[in-house]
């Protein structure tokens, strides 16, 4: 089927953060979930919530080395959608024991599953990191997240040199490891 | 500072950073120490970790200003109120410029007129009132034209039209009468496909959102009506415990399920419809509900989303009740007819099954 390989592109191009693969994604698929989130007890703000982190799930799946799609791309954001959007809508008790449509869906719960465990990790992350305190946390995030070479860095934290800019950088690495570690095992 | 040199070593042996003697040297000692290996392993962990986070920030960004993007160039709107609204927001959005050419279009007439009027009203008698009303031919036949080019655009989107939404329909007319869900027809337009997977054009002509009710005429060259429909659609109310069936698609096969009548009345005590019980998935909406004689007693269209095979469907008699509207609705449906003949009664599901299966339908809706 050609519309098969063009999706196959699509999906290629949003594991490679590809902006250009994410619109058309974006593009073909936001209205109709819009549209559900609107229809059944929601707001703007809900459905651009609700969509970006179907697209993330997405994304995530698709970054795993079996990875393989086996429905429409969009069967698959709006089962996701709903199926978040019903969690919710429970948890605020909006819940109204119904929820309009009865579009094709296909299962997602473990992919769901898996998408809450990384989300619950990139916390833990996000807390490790904001607790380091400067200048350990702008040099981390210039290496590790930036992809800032070592003179460069340098360069920008005032350290003399390269080498002194990376024993730093390893002081903080390590206690951002444990940081995280003892986080990350209280989760487990 | 022995640490620092150890966590150099692991990261610049994950990298790959290594000369070919380090490396080996380096996978010895992974070897001899467990700690170290370890360490490793500990350390791999933790930078696909920092890799991950990395990349759902990224993402997240992406999406950010995807999304800023499309709402500038307007191909997303999310234009201001909460949800009840929203539904007619987006309508409005989306016609605004049909209304505003229809409201301009309008205007001009209106002022054309009472100009026109207002220059002979002094001469009540004069001949020249035929001409106006002449003119009034062309103004209303320039409104039709008008109106004819605004039908022919949206009768030609399906050339790029994307799938909306999908569900079941049956046949209630030979000549391709369709009846479906209207919760289903999201778009402009929809396409059957029968159970043997062959599509047909088909065209909206009547929705009722109340009774949640559409019809659809099946539009195509290659349609071959049948040469009867099996079943009646029953007018009365069909009783506590009855044995159903029902027949939909759920996926893009056609599939059977079986329950019985549990409730006379729908969700929330509507009385439109019933409550059945027996496992409807998604897009088993539009499907028909048959009694153990092959008669059709309801549509199915929604279940109860934290119950399990709670489902509803809208009675049958809302059907016939569809039907009058549509011949009301136009002389051109004056001719639709419903089955008169039941012949599946008495007759082994199986058999049942074989017959009805060719009047049940995929509805796919779409829109731009």
């Amino acid at each position: 089927m050609k519309g098969d390989t063009n999706e196959q592109a699509l999906l290629k191009g949003l594991a490679h953060n590809d902006s250009k693969a994410v619109e058309i994604i974006y593009k073909d698929n936001f209205n109709m979930i819009q549209a559900f989130i609107l229809n059944n007890n929601g707001s703007y703000d809900e459905a651009r919530d609700i969509f970006q982190e179907a697209m993330i799930a997405l994304y995530e799946k698709s970054q795993t080395d079996s990875f393989v799609l086996t429905c429409q791309i969009k069967t698959y954001l709006y089962s996701v959608c709903r199926r978040l959007w019903l969690k919710r809508l429970q948890q605020m008790g909006r819940f109204t024991g119904s929820v309009d449509g009865f579009e094709e869906t296909v299962a997602v719960e473990e992919d769901l599953e898996t998408h809450e465990k990384r989300n619950a990790e990139f916390v833990i992350m996000d807390r490790a990191l904001n607790s380091l305190g400067e200048p350990c946390k702008s040099l981390l995030q210039g290496y590790y997240l930036k992809k800032m070479d070592m003179n460069a860095l340098a360069a920008e934290f005032g350290y003399t040199n390269a080498d002194n800019a990376k024993n730093q950088k390893y002081k903080c690495l390590m206690r951002l490891k444990k940081l995280f570690f003892s986080q990350y095992n209280i989760g487990e | 500072m022995d640490d620092i040199l150890l966590l150099d070593a692991i990261e610049r042996y994950l990298s790959g950073e290594m000369s070919p003697e380090e490396r080996a040297y380096f996978e010895n000692l992974r070897n001899t120490t467990p700690e170290i290996d370890q360490m490793v392993v500990e350390h791999n962990m933790f930078l696909h970790q920092i890799a991950d986070y990395s990349a759902n920030i990224q993402i997240k960004q992406t999406l950010h200003e995807v999304h800023q993007n499309l709402l500038e160039r307007g191909d997303l709107n999310e234009g201001g109120a909460l949800s009840p609204k929203g539904k007619v927001i987006q309508f409005f959005n989306k016609y605004k410029r049909v209304t505003a050419i229809a409201a301009s279009v309008g205007g001009v007439i209106a002022l054309f007129i009472s100009g026109l009027a207002m220059y002979f009203s002094t001469a009540v008698n004069d001949p020249k009132l035929e001409q106006l009303g002449k003119d009034l031919e062309v103004v209303k036949k320039n409104q039709q034209y008008q109106g004819d080019i605004i039908n022919e655009v949206t009768s030609k989107i399906p050339i790029n039209a994307r799938l909306l939404s999908g569900g079941s329909g049956f046949l209630v007319d030979v000549k391709g009468y369709i009846v479906t869900n209207a919760h289903i027809l999201k778009g402009t337009g929809a396409i059957v496909v029968n159970s043997k997977g062959k599509e047909f054009k088909s065209s909206i002509v009547l929705i009722d959102h109340v009774k949640d009710l559409a019809i659809l005429k099946i539009n195509d060259e290659e349609y071959e009506s049948i040469k009867s429909i099996p079943y009646t659609i029953q007018k009365n109310n069909s009783d506590l415990g009855e044995e159903i069936f029902t027949l939909g698609y759920p996926r893009n096969e056609i599939v059977y399920g079986m329950g019985y009548l549990s409730a006379k009345s729908g969700f929330n005590g509507d009385s439109l419809s019933y409550q059945i019980q027996i496992s409807a998935n998604p897009g088993n909406s539009g499907g028909p509900v048959f009694n153990k004689n092959g008669e059709v007693i309801g549509v199915l269209s929604t279940k109860q989303a934290q119950a399990d095979g709670v489902t509803f469907a809208v009675k049958s008699k809302n059907i016939h009740s569809i039907i009058e509207d549509l011949k009301k609705s136009d002389t051109a449906f004056q001719r639709v007819k419903l089955p008169n003949k039941s012949t599946l009664k008495g007759v082994e599901r199986k058999v049942q099954i074989n017959k009805l299966e060719d009047c049940v339908y995929f509805v796919k809706a779409y829109g731009k």
